[in-house]
């Protein structure tokens, strides 16, 4: 008996169960995500094929038209303002920890605590904390005589409370990306810039700013994909419906209450769900790919 | 004068931030075992006395058991699933040569780019013809099928790195291929294993989406989508409803306080180098 052939039976054995699991799992709900596009359901029924309808309903058609843009608006609100609160105070504070000051190991674990805990516990616990009567947020407030706002009942809070509470959510996971891209920085640079009368501005800007820019090309890519894809944090924080009147709807809650229907109406539309499924899908992935083309021409460069 | 304020500075914002992090959960604990009238006027204090009332409560009046039961079965068999599929698939990967190696690398390698969220609706079709909706093995599958490309990406980086020379010898020794990868190649690849393990079981403990759109039956519910529920039914009462969420919140802190080391690794694997 030729070994080759036990050898190949052998090789084929070890790739089936991966194999199969991702073929019907993952290769072919994705093929499907693109077909069922074009076609128009009833409930689970598949219909007749209607073309390139459900995108243009999607993209030009009201009332989906405003919900689209609106949604997409809210999205793009919320990456900025990640990218620069959440990663922007990981910075200073991954160069903080940095420092080897006494205690910075157990810093590190606490900065990383709430990442681990899931965000219906870190949603439902703010969301009692931004109680505009109860809560503990506005009680603070109050001790310094500060009357704090409704938070997550005012339409002019509400998103910029949920991209708080992501922050403080996920802060740490920046922090010790960023910490991590420091840390291979050559231990001699920093000295002979320190040596120069660098100050730690000028390090942070100068130095290791541009010494740490494949963390910052993997952190950009994944607070995009992160805020394109966010779903769980609104969800629990504002309801399916992104309330107060949709100022906290973003593309996850859309895409959800098309496909499965919303508290109120409970209608299914899989045909329209897919069609925004997919332009997410390329609108995403499109954009991470230049962003990542870009940004790895710039680790380059700099 | 500069040199003395500046690690100052750095320690405070280290103290600040760590108030802000402990803070809120520290709340979260106290107000578990205090009464509504006390959570309002005094949110900050101790707790007038140990109570275990709201607890107890949470214990006996929901099904936090049960979802605390599902939750650990449902992340413990995808977790070994994942291992089990991972480890195989890697290692043909990594340790052999054979036609179609490389296309079918990269064929588990894009499934790294594809949210599976965004195809949860063939996603469901298919679990409806498999009858799979509103089971929990629908559920292990898809995060099988969610965990395995970071899983075999991992796991073939590291045993691709080990060295040969055992290998042969225990080939030349005439050691079967199985009794090579078991015995000698898979104990080496404990620590890459220990890191894809904690990778998968955090994102799967705390998943919520995939419950929401498969899971409807009450006595099926995993511990974030039970929380949904209990939320909305004790809304008025908010030393349970803090006590609920501290008693969610347990489990996983206290892997974390343990093996911090390991899950900082795990879940920043992929975005460090």
């Amino acid at each position: 008996m030729s070994f080759g052939h036990r050898r190949g039976w052998w090789i084929g054995f070890l790739l089936a169960p991966a194999l199969v699991t991702m073929a019907v799992f993952v290769a072919w709900p994705m093929l499907g995500a693109l077909r069922y596009a074009f076609y128009d359901f009833h409930g689970l029924k598949i219909g007749g094929f209607v073309g390139l309808q459900n995108f243009v309903d999607v993209l030009g058609e009201p009332p989906y038209r405003g919900w689209t843009y609106t949604a997409l608006w809210h999205n793009t609100i919320v990456f900025v303002s990640l990218m620069v609160l959440q990663n922007g105070v990981a910075y200073l504070l991954a160069f903080a920890l940095l420092q080897g000051l006494p205690g910075h190991r157990v810093h590190r674990v606490i900065v990383f605590l709430p990442v681990v805990l899931s965000a219906v516990i870190v949603g439902f616990l703010w969301k009692l904390f931004l109680n505009p009567l109860f809560g503990l947020v506005n009680q603070a407030l109050l001790l310094v005589g500060v009357h704090g706002p409704p938070w997550l009942g005012s339409e002019y809070t509400a998103l910029g409370s949920l991209i708080l509470v992501n922050t403080w959510h996920w802060l740490g996971f920046s922090t010790l990306v960023f910490l991590a891209g420091m840390q291979s920085v050559p231990a001699e640079i920093l000295e002979a810039a320190r040596l120069d009368g660098a100050t730690n501005a000028t390090l942070l800007r100068r130095i290791i700013w541009p010494l740490v820019a494949p963390s910052t090309t993997i952190l950009f890519t994944l607070t995009f994909i992160g805020s394109f894809n966010w779903f769980e944090l609104p969800y629990v924080m504002a309801g399916l419906n992104g309330s107060p009147g949709g100022a906290t709807d973003v593309l996850g809650l859309y895409f959800y209450r098309t496909a499965f229907g919303s508290v109120s109406s409970g209608l299914q539309d899989f045909g329209h769900g897919s069609a925004l499924a997919v332009l997410m899908f390329a609108f995403v992935g499109s954009c991470a790919a230049v962003a990542l083309h870009v940004l790895r021409r710039r680790e380059v460069a700099l | 004068m500069k040199r003395l304020a500046e690690p100052a500075a750095f320690q405070a914002l280290l103290l600040v931030n760590a108030l802000v992090m402990l803070v809120p959960l520290a709340v979260m604990l106290l107000s578990a075992f205090k009464s509504n009238a006390e959570i309002f006027t005094s949110p900050f204090a101790l707790p007038a006395r140990l109570d275990f009332g709201n607890v107890a409560r949470v214990w006996a009046e929901t099904d936090f058991a049960r979802q605390l039961a599902n939750s650990a079965l449902v992340t413990a068999s995808a977790v070994a699933l994942l291992l089990v599929f991972g480890t195989m698939a890697a290692y043909a990967l990594a340790r052999y040569r054979f036609r179609g190696r490389a296309a079918l690398f990269l064929f588990f390698l894009s499934g790294l780019m594809v949210p599976l969220k965004l195809a949860v609706i063939p996603l469901f079709v298919q679990l409806d013809t498999l009858h799979l909706i509103d089971t929990r093995l629908g559920l292990v599958l898809i995060y099988v099928a969610m965990g395995l490309p970071s899983t075999v990406f991992i796991l073939t980086g590291f045993l691709r790195a080990l060295p040969g020379e055992l290998e042969e010898s225990a080939r030349i020794e005439g050691a079967s291929e199985a009794l090579i990868m078991w015995s000698i190649m898979l104990p080496l690849a404990r620590p890459a294993m220990v890191i894809a393990a904690i990778q998968n079981a955090v994102p799967i403990w705390n998943d919520f989406f995939f419950p929401l759109v498969l899971i409807t039956t009450d006595r099926l519910k995993t511990l974030p989508q039970g929380l949904t529920v209990f939320m909305g039914e004790y809304n008025t009462d908010w030393g349970v409803l803090f006590a609920g969420l501290t008693l969610s919140a347990l489990p996983i802190t206290l892997c974390y306080i343990l093996l911090s080391r390991q899950f900082i690794a795990g879940m920043t694997q992929g975005a460090v180098k």
